[in-house]
C-alpha cells in the first residue's frame, strides 16, 4: 500500500479483525498489521490451519475457538483483506501517528489518518524462584504450540497458576487425549466467597460461567490430579527443569517435571500504547495499567484509538464489539458517516459489549494475582537483564523514586523485551515500597523501537510515505 | 519435550540445523516449535550470568527465544520466524564482557 | 571539602515566612540543581529543591554522560578543568562515584581537512596554557580504539576524561544533598515567583514556598523561570536524540566522537553502545514529552558503520531524547541575576553541561555564601544578549 491508509490497525486478533471488517464495510481503506503468519490473534491462533485439519483437531479447542475460523473467514471475504500484512512487526508509533513497521527485514514509515491499537493481551508475568529455567513456559505458550504446530507437551509436566486459561488448556489437553499431567491451582482459599458479590453480574452471562465450571469438571473427571490452593511454588533444576516444589495444605509437595507451564491471567499488552505515549491509568480491579479511553476507544492523542484486551481485559467477544465501535468512530471522524448514524449503528454493538463484560468482576476477583510483597529478594524480576526483586528493592532504598529511575540504575527493563516481562512488577514494587498507589509510582517510559531494529535495517528505512504526506500538507 | 498430534496428517518435513546438527522438522511451523518438538530448547546464553535460556512466552513478548539464523549478525525471535529448508540455527552466545574499566577511587 | 554538621529541622519547607523555612530554594532537580543543592547544603545552608517531574528526568538522564574536557568552548575551559578534578574526587566528596569511568575521550578526524582542524584546535588550547588535549597519530589512535574504521587518520585524545552514568551521578548528588539535610521534592512544579520584602515567594502545585535566595537550575525551563521575575533571555528547547544498541562484545574503551559526522560512541559497562548524533527530535515543554524523528536516526544508522564497522552488526534497542535548553552562543547562563538580589542562574547548558555539573553547583554555592568565585564566569552572564531576547540573532551569536 503506497498511499496512507484511512485506518491502520495493529494486531489481527478479534478486535483488529472486527475493526478491519467493519472499517472496510464503512468504506475506509484499511491496513492490518500482525506479527503472526495467520490472522486470529492469540485466542484464535492458527484458526484457519486448524480448521483445515493441519494441526490438532478443531474439536479439542472447544466451542469458543470454533468461532475463530468464522471470524477469519469473514475477514478474508472482506475488502479489508487486501490491506492485511502478516509477519509484520510494528516498532514505532508516535503522537503524529507516524507508524513504523518491518516485514522481511524491510522497515517502512507511514502516517495513516487513524491508528487503532489492537495488540491484545499478554500473560501476566508472575516471578517465582527458578522461572527463567529452560522448561518453564507459559500455559499460553503451550496452547499456542498446540494451535499452531499441533504439538502437546510430553509428560511429565504440570500446569501451574490461576485463571480461566489454566482449566481451558487442561481441558483441551484432555480432549486431545493427554491426561498424564498435574494441575497446581494457586487460587487462594476464600476467593469464591470474595467473588460471590459479583455473581449477579456474571449471571447475565451464565453461558460463560457454566463454561468455566464445566471445564474444571471435565479435567477432574478425566483423572487429572488437581491440587488446589497451592502456594510457594519454586522451580529446580540444573540448566533445565527437573522438579517443582510447592506447599499444599500442610504438605511440602514435590513433582518431577520436564516442563512447567505457568499462568496467572492476562494483562493488556501496552508496549505500543506506552511508547506513544498515550495516557495510562491503573486498573485496580485487574491490577494492571491500561490506556485511558473514551467510549469509542479514543485515547488522549488525536487519531489514535485502542480496542480489545490492549485497552483493558474483556475477552474476545468484548474485543470484537470494541473493534467495531472504533471503526464506526473512525468512519465518523473521517467524514464517512454522520454522528447520528454512528450512534445508531453503535447501539446494538454496545448491548453486546455490555453482555460480554458482565462476568469480568467475577473473574477479576476470583483470579486476582498474588500480592508482590511476598516476592523473595533472590527471585529474578527482569528476565532479560536478570535483575532480582532484591536489587529492585535496594535501588528504591538508594533513592530511586519511580520505575524509570530503577530502570536506569539496575538495567531492569533495558533488555530486548523492554519491560514487557518486568514492567508491572517493578511498578508494583516501587508503589509498595513507597506506600503509593501504582499509578502514582508510574510505569516505564517505553522507547521506540519497541522491538530491536538492526542498524542495517534502520539505515535502509523507507521514509518516502511520510515525506509525501508532509509535502502534501 | 513436545510431541506432534496426528503425525500422519503432518505436512512434509524440512531439514534445518541446530548448532550444526541436522533436524527433520515439519514445514510451516516456527523455529521455536521445531526446536521444542525435536527436544531442543536452549536458544541463548544470557549476557549477565551466562545461563541458558529457552522459549518462554511463544508470542513474541519475552525475547528468550532469540536465536541466530544463517549468517545474519542480529538475532531473530524463534517463535515468530518460520522454518525453511536448510536454515542454520545457532544459539546466541554470551557477548564478551566489557572489562570493569579503569578503577576509580 | 569540609562537611558541616547536618542542619537541624530541615525539610519543613512549606509556609511563607516560616522561621524554619529554607535559606535557599533550588528550582530544578537535574544534575545542576542537585549539585547546587549539595554544595549549598555543604556550606551549612538549608536547601529546598523543587522538581516538577522526577530527579534527572530530562537532560540529566537522557544525556550521553560524557565527562569531557575535549573540544570545549574557550570560555568553558577553566570550568571544565576544575570540574574534572571534582569528578575524580566524587567518591570522597559524595561517598559515591556516580559511576564515573575515566576511560578517556577521543575526537577523530576522517579527512585531511578535519585533521588540520584538530591540529589548529590543539594549537589554540596550548596557546591558552592548557595541555589536556593531545594530538595522536593514526597508529596511536588505533591502539586506543582499534575498532575504528580504516579511513580514520588521527585524533585528539584526552586522558582522565571519560563518562559517567548520568542518572547515577545525579542521584549521587541528590542523595549527598539529602544527607546534609536538603529537602528534595519531586512533582512540584513552579507556577509563579514574586519578590516580597527580601524573600522569594514561589507558588507551586504543592503550595507556596519562600526563601531569601533562589537558584534557577531549571534547564530547558530556565528561561520560563527567569521570565517569571522579569528577566527575559533567549533559550531554545532542544530534544537531543540518542540511540542505544543491544549488548555487544567488548570493542571500545574511550568515548569516541567524530569531527565530521558529529557522532559520539560509548560502550557502556553492560556492553551496550550509546550513540549520540546531535540529531534533534521535537520537545514539548508543557508535557515534557519528546518526539523522535527516525528519518534523522536513519541517517545516523547509515553512517555509524563507517566509523565503527562492527556497529553494522548491532541492533538498536531504544532511542530517546531529553529536553535541554540552548543559548544563542552555545554556552550556558551561570551566575547572579542582573535584575534582582538573591537570584542565581545555572541553566541553558546547550547539551554539554553534564561534565560541568559538579563545578557549577560549587560556583553557585560560592556566589551565595561568599558573594564571589575565583573562576571566570563573566562570559556566562545572564544579560549578555541585552533585554530583548526576540531581537537576538542566533546565527550571529554562534558565529562570534
Amino acid at each position: 500500500m503506497t498511499s496512507a491508509p484511512d485506518l491502520a490497525i495493529v494486531g489481527a486478533g478479534p478486535a483488529g479483525l472486527a475493526a478491519a471488517i467493519e472499517g472496510a464495510r464503512l468504506g475506509l481503506a484499511v491496513a492490518l498489521y500482525d506479527e503472526q503468519p495467520e490472522p486470529g490473534g492469540q485466542i484464535f491462533r492458527a484458526a484457519e490451519s486448524v480448521a483445515a485439519g493441519k494441526g490438532a483437531p478443531l474439536a479439542a479447542f472447544g466451542a469458543d475457538y470454533a468461532e475463530g475460523p468464522q471470524l477469519v473467514a469473514r475477514f478474508r471475504a472482506s475488502p479489508a483483506a487486501a490491506g492485511y500484512m502478516p509477519r509484520t512487526t510494528i516498532w514505532l508509533l508516535d503522537r503524529q501517528r507516524t507508524l513504523g513497521h518491518v516485514q522481511d527485514g524491510k522497515a517502512r514509515m507511514l502516517r495513516p489518518k487513524r491508528v487503532l491499537i489492537a495488540t491484545g493481551a499478554q500473560e501476566r508475568p508472575v516471578p517465582l524462584p527458578g522461572w527463567t529455567t529452560p522448561g518453564v513456559m507459559t500455559v499460553g505458550a503451550a496452547q499456542g504450540l498446540m494451535k499452531s504446530a499441533g504439538q502437546v507437551p510430553e509428560p511429565p509436566f504440570a500446569l501451574c497458576g490461576s485463571g480461566p486459561l489454566l482449566y481451558q488448556f487442561a481441558a483441551q489437553l484432555v480432549a486431545a487425549g493427554e491426561r498424564r499431567f498435574t494441575v497446581l491451582d494457586t487460587t487462594p482459599k476464600g476467593r469464591w466467597a470474595r467473588a460471590l458479590p459479583f455473581l449477579p453480574g456474571a449471571l447475565r452471562d451464565t453461558d460463560l460461567l457454566l463454561k468455566g465450571l464445566g471445564l474444571m469438571q471435565k479435567v477432574r473427571m478425566a483423572g487429572v490430579p488437581v491440587l488446589r490452593h497451592v502456594r510457594d511454588v519454586a522451580v529446580h533444576g540444573n540448566g533445565r527443569v527437573e522438579h517443582v516444589t510447592f506447599r499444599h495444605g500442610n504438605h511440602l509437595g514435590e513433582l518431577p517435571v520436564q516442563l512447567l507451564l505457568l499462568h496467572q491471567g492476562v494483562v493488556p499488552n501496552v508496549s505500543l500504547s506506552l511508547s506513544v505515549p498515550l495516557r495510562h491509568v491503573w486498573d485496580a480491579a485487574q491490577r494492571c495499567f491500561r490506556p485511558a479511553l473514551d467510549a469509542w476507544g479514543n485515547s488522549d492523542v488525536a487519531g489514535i484509538a485502542v480496542a480489545g484486551d490492549g485497552g483493558g481485559i474483556g475477552g474476545w467477544q468484548a474485543a470484537t464489539a470494541q473493534g467495531e465501535l472504533a471503526a464506526l468512530e473512525a468512519a465518523h471522524a473521517l467524514g464517512r458517516i454522520e454522528r447520528a448514524e454512528r450512534d445508531r449503528q453503535a447501539a446494538p454493538i454496545r448491548a453486546r459489549l455490555k453482555t460480554a463484560l458482565a462476568a469480568r468482576g467475577l473473574i477479576d476477583t476470583l483470579y486476582a494475582p498474588p500480592p508482590l510483597a511476598a516476592l523473595a529478594d533472590a527471585t529474578i524480576v527482569c528476565r532479560c537483564e536478570e535483575v532480582t526483586a532484591g536489587q529492585v528493592r535496594a535501588a528504591i532504598a538508594m533513592g530511586d523514586t519511580n520505575p524509570n529511575a530503577v530502570k536506569s540504575r539496575t538495567r531492569a527493563g533495558m533488555g530486548p523485551c523492554q519491560g514487557r516481562m518486568c514492567g508491572l512488577t517493578v511498578s508494583e514494587l516501587v508503589a509498595h515500597a513507597r506506600g503509593l498507589p501504582p499509578d502514582a509510582a508510574g510505569t516505564y517510559r517505553l522507547r521506540p523501537p519497541i522491538k530491536p531494529l538492526p542498524v542495517a535495517v534502520l539505515a535502509d528505512l523507507d521514509t518516502s510515505a511520510v515525506e509525501e504526506e508532509e509535502d502534501a500538507t | 519435550m513436545f510431541r506432534t498430534l496426528r503425525p500422519a496428517a503432518q505436512a512434509e518435513a524440512v531439514t534445518i540445523t541446530y548448532e550444526g546438527r541436522p533436524l527433520s522438522v515439519p514445514q510451516g511451523i516456527s523455529i521455536a516449535a521445531a526446536l521444542l518438538g525435536a527436544g531442543e530448547m536452549v536458544c541463548k546464553s544470557m549476557p549477565t550470568s551466562g545461563a541458558d535460556r529457552a522459549p518462554y512466552c511463544l508470542m513474541g513478548a519475552c525475547f528468550d527465544c532469540q536465536v541466530l539464523v544463517d549468517e545474519q549478525p542480529t538475532p531473530v525471535q524463534a517463535c515468530l520466524t518460520p522454518v525453511r529448508p536448510g536454515l542454520a540455527v545457532r544459539r546466541v552466545p554470551r557477548p564478551t564482557p566489557v572489562p570493569e574499566g579503569v578503577a576509580h577511587d | 571539602m569540609s562537611m558541616p554538621p547536618n542542619s537541624a529541622d530541615a525539610g519543613t519547607g512549606s509556609g511563607t515566612g516560616s522561621a524554619t523555612g529554607p535559606d535557599v530554594i533550588v528550582i530544578g532537580g537535574g544534575l545542576h540543581g542537585c549539585s547546587a543543592a549539595f554544595h549549598i547544603a555543604s556550606a551549612g545552608r538549608k536547601v529546598l529543591l523543587l522538581e516538577r517531574d522526577v530527579i534527572a528526568r530530562h537532560a540529566s538522564s537522557a544525556s550521553a554522560g560524557g565527562v569531557r574536557r575535549l573540544f570545549r568552548h574557550p570560555a568553558e575551559i577553566p570550568l571544565t578543568m576544575a570540574s574534572l578534578e571534582l569528578w575524580h574526587a566524587m567518591k570522597d566528596m559524595l561517598g559515591d562515584t556516580g559511576d564515573f569511568r575515566p576511560t578517556g575521550q577521543l575526537r577523530v578526524a576522517e579527512t585531511e581537512e578535519e585533521m588540520a582542524r584538530l591540529e589548529a584546535r590543539v594549537k589554540l588550547t596550548r596557546s591558552m596554557g592548557y595541555d589536556h588535549e593531545v594530538l595522536v597519530d593514526r597508529k596511536r589512535m588505533f591502539e586506543i580504539a582499534p575498532a575504528l574504521g580504516p579511513q580514520c587518520l588521527g585524533a585528539i585524545h584526552v586522558e582522565r576524561d571519560g563518562y559517567a552514568f548520568p542518572y547515577k551521578s545525579t542521584l549521587a548528588f541528590r542523595n549527598a544533598a539529602a544527607k546534609l539535610g536538603a529537602d528534595i521534592r519531586e512533582g512540584v512544579g513552579v507556577r509563579g515567583i514574586v519578590r516580597d520584602g527580601g524573600r522569594w515567594k514561589v507558588d507551586t502545585n504543592a503550595g507556596e514556598f519562600a526563601a531569601p535566595v533562589l537558584v534557577n537550575a531549571a534547564g530547558a525551563w530556565g528561561a520560563r523561570i527567569a521570565e517569571m521575575v522579569g528577566e527575559r533571555v533567549p533559550l531554545k528547547a532542544l530534544a537531543l536524540m540518542m540511540m542505544v544498541s543491544a549488548r555487544m562484545p567488548h570493542f571500545l574503551d574511550p568515548t569516541v566522537g567524530t569531527l565530521g559526522r558529529q557522532m559520539s560512541f560509548k560502550q557502556m559497562q553492560s556492553g551496550a553502545v550509546v550513540v549520540g548524533g546531535g540529531h534533534r527530535g521535537t520537545p514539548d515543554l508543557d508535557t515534557g514529552i519528546t518526539q523522535l524523528d527516525f528519518r534523522k536516526l536513519k541517517t545516523s544508522a547509515d553512517t555509524i558503520g563507517g566509523v565503527f564497522p562492527i556497529m553494522r552488526k548491532a541492533e538498536i534497542v531504544r532511542a530517546w531524547a531529553g529536553i535541554e535548553g540552548c543559548t544563542p552562543d552555545d554556552i550556558p547562563y551561570i551566575g547572579p541575576s542582573r535584575t534582582h538580589d538573591g537570584l542565581y542562574h545555572s541553566f541553558g547548558f546547550c547539551g554539554h553541561g553534564f561534565q560541568l555539573g559538579p563545578i557549577v553547583g560549587s560556583i553557585t554555592a560560592e556566589l551565595i555564601t561568599k558573594g564571589r568565585t575565583n573562576l571566570p564566569i563573566e562570559p556566562f552572564r545572564i544579560d549578555r544578549f541585552g533585554p530583548d531576547p526576540d531581537a537576538v540573532s542566533w546565527e550571529a551569536s554562534r558565529a562570534a
